[in-house]
């Protein structure tokens, strides 16, 4: 009896053994072909038109077959799922500041990753423009528009998204050079923006929504390529895109995340991804998708003339001096951006 | 010795000759508390303890000065009075909802009924999202309140509508099943002996209830602290305004600074220990005025 009942026992543990085992080995046999890009919120629909290109170039020069994973979400968000131990393979981000963050603190990457690739390692870039309800009834055309009293601005929190960071950073590049570099005047310039902005949503996609479906705000400060498809999606009849003569120019980075290649032997493919994104062919798909590309003769000239020649400042200029200084002085904690919301006291 | 081991109505809580604990007619006490600590202590304790090892290199010198940087100070003084103040309008509403449900019969009672645990079965996510879109200025709500003036949707009071939203249940299914015992013949009892309605309600009916609003209120307020998902989509997160405290501990954590987020979990963890304390107090002192449990 009581030999039976420890048999019986005894067999249920080694089946449940069985079916855990099982469970592990087919999720990480199904892994051992992936690749993980982890990436920020408005470059969704770019990766979802290059993955499988590159699936099939992988697949014709080595017959492997290979998928490729999509993470989304806020650039500095992604970028502490990487840190805390998320498995990226590739890491794709708004802006150097959130991959630099990774190497400083998990050093998974080497703290030069950003002269591995051509270019600051952005395959593309873009720009930060403005989105107004279409005929533009508050007349705006430019960053001084969007101090006038009256005018609600929808931009996301600096704090928290990366696409906000290069919005603050436009508005801050026309009025230093408005103001020639007297700093005092641009803060007060940047603080009069920020009071014109009644919501400050977490990401780049929310404040697309509260912009263009909950009907607030009189502009909304935006990526280039998340403009084109915000007025695409909810209608070229109800928004229209507003490019002003000064903007800056956003550079998302991209680079292999080594320490997660090396254990997961995947380096070989990551960097193949990586420097796919620089071909021609790749090229053409990125411009078809509103941002703008590196490789300038291998885009479609009709996705090429959406985008307007602008005077376009970059984080390297001396009033920014590069995104290690502009993290600390700007969006650091008791930086710039804290200082606006200070209560006068 | 026997004599006493025998006594039936000895109070909980006392020592016991031979013994820590009260002598029980179901055996398994031991394998039942281990598993009671073991499981607690993963669940509970040790999440909590990592939590304070890791503020704790900050020091308390420290904590103390993050709770008192402007920012934060002021993101507390939001979550903290609004939690407040929501659980007070849910107690009162909660009360009513749970009269009308347990005490009347009508078409459509049960469905209502179930209505009340939405709130607990919605990703708060969604629920941030439906109620941002139905009270922002062009929402359904939020076009009837424009002409008014009144803008809920992106200002403190979107904050109070998200959290009245998911403490609600938590004070109606306190409530219910007390009122669901209390015997409708005392009221009666109280009209047929001369009292009016509101000496019957305030002597006769409410009395009873308190120790069950308390609870409820403790839960809806402790929910309500806690919460991220439907408050963000709805608050504004304008600093000194409309910034919730878990926001600012996501923004610290934005800024890779892990020991400020964790200082501020830990003050609000003290915050929120110190007023379930103080609500469990009043619980059980008006349980012993009351004798009613």
């Amino acid at each position: 009896m009581t030999v039976s009942f420890r048999f019986a026992r005894l067999r249920d543990l080694v089946l449940v053994v069985l079916a855990f085992g099982f469970v592990v080995w087919l999720t990480l046999g199904a892994h051992a072909a992936d690749l993980l890009n982890v990436s920020y919120d408005p470059t969704r629909e770019l990766y979802k038109a290059l993955n499988p290109v590159f699936a099939q170039k992988w697949k014709a020069e080595t017959g492997e077959d290979i998928t490729i994973k999509q993470s989304h979400g806020g650039s500095g968000k992604q970028a502490r799922s990487v840190i805390d131990g998320l498995d990226a393979d590739v890491v794709t981000l708004a802006l150097a500041a959130d991959i630099d963050a990774i190497a400083e603190i998990s050093k998974k990457i080497p703290a030069n990753w950003q002269s591995r690739l051509p270019h600051n390692s952005a395959p593309y870039t873009s720009t930060i423009v403005f989105v107004v309800k279409k005929g533009n009834p508050k007349g705006i055309k430019d960053w001084d528009d969007l101090i006038k009293p009256g005018v609600a601005v929808i931009t996301p929190n600096p704090k928290t998204s990366g696409g906000a960071r290069w919005n603050y950073l436009a508005a801050w590049a026309y009025a230093s050079h408005k103001f020639g570099g007297d700093e005092a005047k641009v803060r007060e310039f940047i603080t009069a923006l920020f009071k014109n902005v009644p919501v400050l949503d977490s990401g780049a996609r929310g404040a697309t929504v509260n912009f263009a479906e909950r009907d607030l705000g009189d502009v909304l400060i935006s990526w280039e390529n998340d403009a084109f498809l915000a007025v695409n999606e909810f209608g070229p009849d109800k928004f229209e895109i507003v490019v002003p003569p000064t903007s800056i120019l956003a550079e998302p980075p991209v680079s292999i995340v080594d320490g997660n290649v090396d254990a997961k032997g995947t380096r070989k493919v990551a960097e193949a991804y990586l420097s796919f994104l620089y071909t021609p062919q790749a090229q053409k798909i990125i411009a078809h998708n509103y941002y703008r590309p590196i490789d300038e003769a291998a885009a479609d000239p009709a996705d090429l003339a959406r985008f307007p020649k602008i005077k376009l400042v970059t984080i390297d200029d001396p009033i920014f001096g590069g995104w290690t200084k502009t993290q600390a002085t700007h969006f650091g904690d008791g930086g710039i951006f804290d200082q606006i919301y200070k209560p006068k006291s | 010795m026997a004599s006493t081991l025998a006594a039936p109505a000895a109070p909980a809580g006392r020592l016991f000759p031979g013994g820590l604990v009260k002598p029980s007619a179901l055996p398994g006490f031991g394998p039942a508390l281990g598993y009671t600590l073991a499981y607690l202590g993963l669940i509970v304790l040790i999440p909590l303890g990592a939590l304070a090892l890791r503020a704790s290199g900050l020091g308390l010198s420290g904590i103390w000065a993050i709770a008192r940087d402007g920012q934060v100070a002021a993101a507390l003084k939001i979550t903290f009075g609004i939690s407040l103040a929501a659980a007070l309008v849910n107690v009162v509403f909660g009360l009513i909802v749970a009269w009308v449900l347990t005490r009347y019969d009508f078409p459509g009672r049960r469905l209502l009924d179930a209505a009340v645990d939405l709130p607990f079965a919605l990703p708060t996510a969604v629920a941030g999202i439906a109620l941002s879109s139905l009270y922002a200025g062009n929402g359904w709500v939020g076009s009837l309140l424009a002409p008014f003036g009144i803008k809920v949707a992106y200002t403190p009071l979107g904050i109070a509508v998200a959290l009245v939203f998911i403490g609600l249940p938590f004070v109606v299914r306190t409530i219910q099943p007390v009122l669901a015992d209390l015997d409708s013949e005392v009221e009666e009892a109280s009209a047929s002996l001369g009292a009016d309605r509101l000496t019957t309600v305030g002597r006769v009916v409410l009395p009873p209830l308190i120790p069950a609003a308390l609870t409820g209120f403790a839960l809806a307020f402790a929910r309500a602290v806690g919460e991220y998902g439907s408050v963000i989509f709805i608050a504004g997160n304008i600093p000194y305004v409309s910034e919730i405290a878990p926001l600012v501990i996501v923004q610290k954590l934005e800024e890779n600074n892990y020991a400020a987020a964790t200082a501020i979990a830990v003050i609000m963890l003290l915050i929120s220990f110190a007023m379930l304390l103080l609500i469990n107090l009043v619980q059980a002192w008006s349980r012993r005025r009351s004798g009613h449990v």
